[in-house]
């Protein structure tokens, strides 16, 4: 009987060492012994402020990425406008500090599949397994607010693109900084343009129901009620929505002329599609996230007229000469640089989202050098200090202890898809009215 | 009497829209109702003709009507071959052995078509015009696709009605084991029924990919839809799912013009368990 | 020993539940701790439905509903009502097993999968009726303001105690599990599995006998809900009701075994390392989903019965010992 037992408890113990470490433990095994206390999450990472003459330093930054699921196409942007800044700083010998440390970069990233299940898990893979120094969110507010979490609780910092929803950085967190211009504000300078365009519109809102769109709509309807405007409908739909008619027939019957809303890129570009197909008189179209996306021109000449607000775009760059207009400190390259080195890259021209992920590498690059130190309380202290102007544009941290990390330096521009001489679709900046490319199509179509 | 207006203007394309879901949802409860199995791998196969609409119109340039003829036999054979491999085994088992069976044959489908195509968005730009009615328009596509939704259950309904496979088919599905008595060789006819179940969903995926977006996730949606469906229809009886599918159409475009479209998922999972507890057999199906 | 051999059942599972509840503080690694949660409470979820699954037989294919529905009564009361989390686990489980008793009253009627359907159709609905339910935050969720954790010794120690927390939940799962498999409850919960008709005939009254295994299947995951949510610190109806997430559980019950007290342990123990190691690899992350549905066929089709069951077929002495 005895010998039964023990045969059966050895059995367990190799099937629950054999799956433990098939559960990650596995890659733990090859790892440099870093100091280890129970407590170890707080302890700094050693081995990268050791003031050795010229001693070079990895740095790692960590973030997930959503490879799959429904944030797939803005997720993979970010990421490789990430990598480009990465690379270029690595090519470059990396950065000197004043001690003569020079300092490189790793990245460590993982697939969270647009879903939260993993997420927290993943980040704090990062920061315990893989020692990242620092960490970028994820893309998408919802997925930002549940890594935010993790980074806060174990004192790392994080960088936040592609997460604008202003919530997350009203919940007292002291180390998460946010590139986007909040939520709130994405569709209050399409209303200031619709002013000058025609100030009796009747505007129907019809939004994502998910935080990011609900927050953007949060910002809008007070405002556009404040600027005169009459809202005549109010509408959510869910995320996976893909037959927009009976939502398209209400725009119809509540007399709308102008529609403002969708949610992210799936939803809106369909959204998009179908106001077009079904050729309802719509004036003017302000959807957010997917028309400043380049797959937008997919959908052809549905994408005709339809503005988007943009964090970023390569025709309305910022200069350095705006800069210097505004006597804010310039830092990095200029938009085409960026533009030519990113299409050089992957093929592809940059995107807002790519510009995000870029400037999250420049703006950690930029803190780190004004801390002179990889540590995270130096670089903290830094960043809460910045206040940059970048091709990307201003870059300026709320410090307040109620909305600690929220973006207020940084504009957002409106875009249109319009033709050009040759008949193709192509993105132009129509607002702010200074930095405009061209004017905007205005009705759309014909009332 | 502004509902009224509204509605006029969503009626029609509901109804459409509804014979499409009908085709999806005939395929699951043509399944159910021959050999007992939910389909777990519906939604993905629904993906997969969404898919073969894509690479037929982009990659062989072929009008997208015309790849269905190429779109139906594939699905066909890909369910003999799931039926085969996965489902053969564990058709007598309990049901959660032939739930987990195409469950894992989701999982292997949305894996493979995630590693092949990504989980973007797909469009199929694909313009058929549109028929201004009154206060609504109608989409070509949406119009033709419905025509389509009706050949393929009215085929459907000849094959069972009018051919010996079809009736052996129906023989199987009434009484197993008295069929092979009378020696119908049912397994083969199992997997002819599979095969069927999953050109059914084979072809509305690819109807459906010509007038809305789809990814390879898309097909969970289409699949919980069609649930509905069978249950509103009556499990197992593929005519009720026309008459289901038409039923959800129409909610879909009713329920929003008197409250907020996010409203329809709850209304329609609640009529959903409603009828299970109350109509298991269907809203029109018999009473038990 | 002769006791010992008695409870054997209980002891093993609980071995393993502790071996877990060390493995972070013997690696010192917060990773470890990380994925040893993510087990604990696929452990526990995993056990809660096998009080249905394994000991009635009905398959429930929106378990998850519970662990939503919980969370998010019980988080509610955490974020904006400032109650301790204590009470609002207690909420939470509470919460969750007035839903199932009420949802047991109307669907344990159905069978099969019927009953499967339906359970489905409960969790969609709750998950859209929850996306337009304003007190809960709608489509935005709840958010726990960081401060919240300051109660608990600060976020770091809050995090270290919802690990505990959560071993503690597994435990009482298995103890559940375990004294309803030796009970005479139990048994006539077995006698529904075989043959609900004939249970009948032999006394047991199945409405109740089902119904009360269905809250009991339904508290401890409302209670790991409203845990879950509190470490992430947010919630959104779309992560608190995923539909996939209720038949992965299906398929830990499954590789385990149902029906038996550690099946769903090693069950959820085996399928939350696998994807765990399958979703960081760089060699199987973009087809992991198949090499898991491949998996997982394989086992459905060869090894219906779970490593368990098959161990329990292979070995007399084995049968005995594993309850």
């Amino acid at each position: 009987m005895k010998r039964t037992l023990f045969n059966l408890f050895a059995l367990m113990i190799v099937l629950g060492l054999a799956l433990t470490a098939c559960g990650g433990a596995a890659p733990a095994a090859t790892e440099a012994p870093v100091v280890e206390a129970p407590a170890a999450t707080e302890a700094p990472v050693a081995a990268t402020e050791a003031p050795v003459v010229a001693e070079e330093v990895t740095v790692t930054i960590g973030f997930t990425a959503s490879q799959t699921g429904a944030q797939e196409v803005s997720s993979k942007r970010q990421v490789n406008g990430f990598n480009l800044w990465m690379n270029q700083v690595n090519e470059a010998g990396g950065l000197t500090l004043s001690d003569g440390t020079v300092v490189k970069f790793a990245a460590q990233s993982y697939d969270d599949e647009s879903t939260k299940e993993r997420v927290q898990e993943l980040y704090t893979r990062l920061i315990t397994e893989d020692n990242a120094d620092f960490l970028i969110s994820p893309y998408s507010s919802g997925l930002t607010a549940a890594a935010a979490v993790i980074a806060e609780q174990n004192g790392k910092l994080m960088i936040t693109t592609g997460a604008a929803d202003d919530d997350t950085y009203k919940q007292g967190y002291t180390g998460v900084f946010q590139l986007y211009t909040p939520g709130s504000l994405y569709l209050t300078s399409t209303v200031d343009m619709l002013k000058t365009l025609d100030p009796a519109a009747k505007i129907a809102i019809v939004n994502e129901s998910d935080k990011f769109s609900t927050a953007v709509v949060g910002g809008l309807k007070p405002y556009a009620e404040s600027q005169g405007f009459e809202i005549v409908l109010e509408e959510a739909y869910a995320s996976d929505t893909a037959d927009f008619g009976p939502i398209i027939n209400k725009i119809v019957d509540s007399g709308a002329t102008v529609v403002l809303g969708g949610g992210h890129y799936p939803d809106g570009s369909t959204f998009a599609r179908q106001l077009y197909e079904r050729k309802v008189g719509i004036q003017f179209i302000g959807i957010l996230v997917a028309p400043p996306d380049s797959k937008f021109s997919e959908l052809g000449d549905a994408a005709l007229g339809v503005t988007g607000p943009s964090q970023w775009e390569g025709k309305a760059t910022h200069t350095e000469e705006e800069a210097n207009g505004l006597g804010i400190e310039w830092f990095g390259p200029s938009g085409e640089e960026f533009s030519a080195a990113f299409e050089a890259a992957y093929g592809d021209k940059p995107t807002y989202h790519a510009a995000g992920g870029y400037t999250a590498g420049l703006l950690l690059e930029r803190a780190i050098r004004n801390a002179d130190s990889v540590e995270s309380e130096a670089v903290k202290a830094a960043l809460d200090a910045i206040n940059i102007f970048t091709f990307y544009g201003g870059i300026k941290f709320d410090t307040s202890a109620e909305a600690h990390g929220l973006q207020i330096g940084h504009s957002m521009v409106v875009i249109q898809w319009q033709k050009n001489e040759a008949g193709e679709l192509v993105r132009e900046v129509v607002w702010p009215a200074d930095v405009a490319t061209k004017a905007p199509i205005f009705p759309i179509t014909a009332p | 009497m502004q509902q009224i207006s509204l509605l006029l203007a969503s009626l029609p394309d509901g109804i459409l829209l509804g014979f499409v879901y009908g085709v999806a949802a005939m395929g699951l409860t043509l399944i159910w109702g021959v050999m007992n199995v939910i389909n777990l791998s519906h939604g993905p196969i629904i993906a997969l003709g969404m898919f073969g609409t894509y690479l037929i119109f982009f990659k062989l340039g072929l009008n997208p009507y015309l790849g269905l003829f190429l779109v139906a036999p594939l699905g066909l054979l890909l369910g003999i071959l799931i039926y085969v491999v996965a489902v053969h085994r564990v058709i007598n088992a309990p049901h959660l052995s032939s739930l987990l069976a195409t469950f894992s044959v989701n999982m292997i489908i949305i894996g493979l078509g995630t590693a092949a195509f990504t989980t973007s968005p797909y469009n199929v730009d694909f313009n058929m015009g549109s028929v201004s009615l009154g206060s609504t328009t109608l989409l070509g596509t949406r119009l033709i696709a419905a025509l389509a939704a009706v050949i393929a259950t009215g085929s459907l309904y000849l094959f069972l009605y009018r051919t010996r496979p079809g009736k052996y088919i129906r023989a199987v599905a009434n009484n197993r084991s008295a069929a092979e008595l009378m020696g119908i060789p049912s397994s083969r006819i199992l997997a002819l029924s599979f095969g069927l179940g999953t050109m059914l969903a084979a072809i509305s995926g690819a109807l459906i990919a010509t007038f809305f977006p789809f990814s390879i996730l898309s097909g969970g949606g289409y699949e919980l839809k069609s649930f509905v469906i069978g249950v509103l229809g009556g499990l197992g009886n593929p005519v009720g799912a026309l008459i289901g599918g038409l039923t959800l159409g129409v909610l879909e475009a009713v329920i929003p013009a008197f409250m907020e479209t996010s409203w329809v998922p709850v209304i329609e999972f609640g009529l959903f368990i409603l009828v299970l507890l109350v109509r298991p057999n269907g809203l029109f199906g018999a009473k038990q | 020993m002769k006791n010992f051999q008695k409870y054997i059942g209980i002891i093993i599972p609980l071995l393993v539940i502790a071996g877990l509840l060390l493995y972070p503080a013997i690696t010192g690694k917060a990773a470890a701790r990380e994925t040893a949660f993510t087990i604990l409470k696929a452990i526990a979820l995993a056990s809660s439905l096998n009080i249905l699954l394994g000991y009635t037989g009905y398959v429930s294919f929106g378990h998850i509903v519970f662990f939503g529905f919980g969370g998010y009564v019980g988080f509610y009361l955490l974020s904006t009502q400032g109650m301790s989390l204590w009470i609002s686990i207690l909420a939470g489980g509470l919460s969750s097993g007035i839903l199932a008793f009420l949802l047991g009253k109307a669907i344990l009627r159905l069978r099969g999968a019927y009953f499967a359907l339906a359970t489905i159709g409960v969790n969609e609905a709750m998950r859209a009726f929850i996306n337009n339910f304003d007190l809960f935050g709608g489509p935005t969720g709840i958010t726990l303001n960081f401060k919240a954790y300051l109660a608990y010794g600060g976020a770091a120690k809050a995090l270290e105690m919802s690990f505990y927390v959560v071993g503690a939940l597994a435990v009482l799962a298995i103890i559940l599990s375990y004294i309803i498999r030796t009970s005479k409850f139990g048994l006539g919960l077995l006698a529904i599995r075989e043959n609900e008709d004939a249970a009948e005939v032999m006394g047991v009254f199945a409405p109740d006998a089902k119904t009360w295994a269905y809250v009991l299947s339904a508290i401890i995951p409302g209670m790991i809900g409203v845990l879950f949510f509190f470490k992430n610190g947010n919630v959104e109806p779309h992560d608190a009701f995923p539909l996939h997430a209720s038949i992965e559980l299906l398929v830990m019950v499954m590789l385990g075994g149902q029906g038996t007290v550690l099946g769903p342990i090693l069950g959820a123990f085996a399928y939350q390392g696998m994807r765990g190691y399958l979703v960081t690899s760089d060699f199987f992350k973009d087809i992991q989903l198949s090499v898991s549905g491949a998996l997982l066929l394989i086992i459905v089709l060869f090894i219906p019965a779970g490593a368990i069951g098959w161990l329990r077929q292979r070995n007399a002495i084995l049968r005995r010992v594993l309850a």
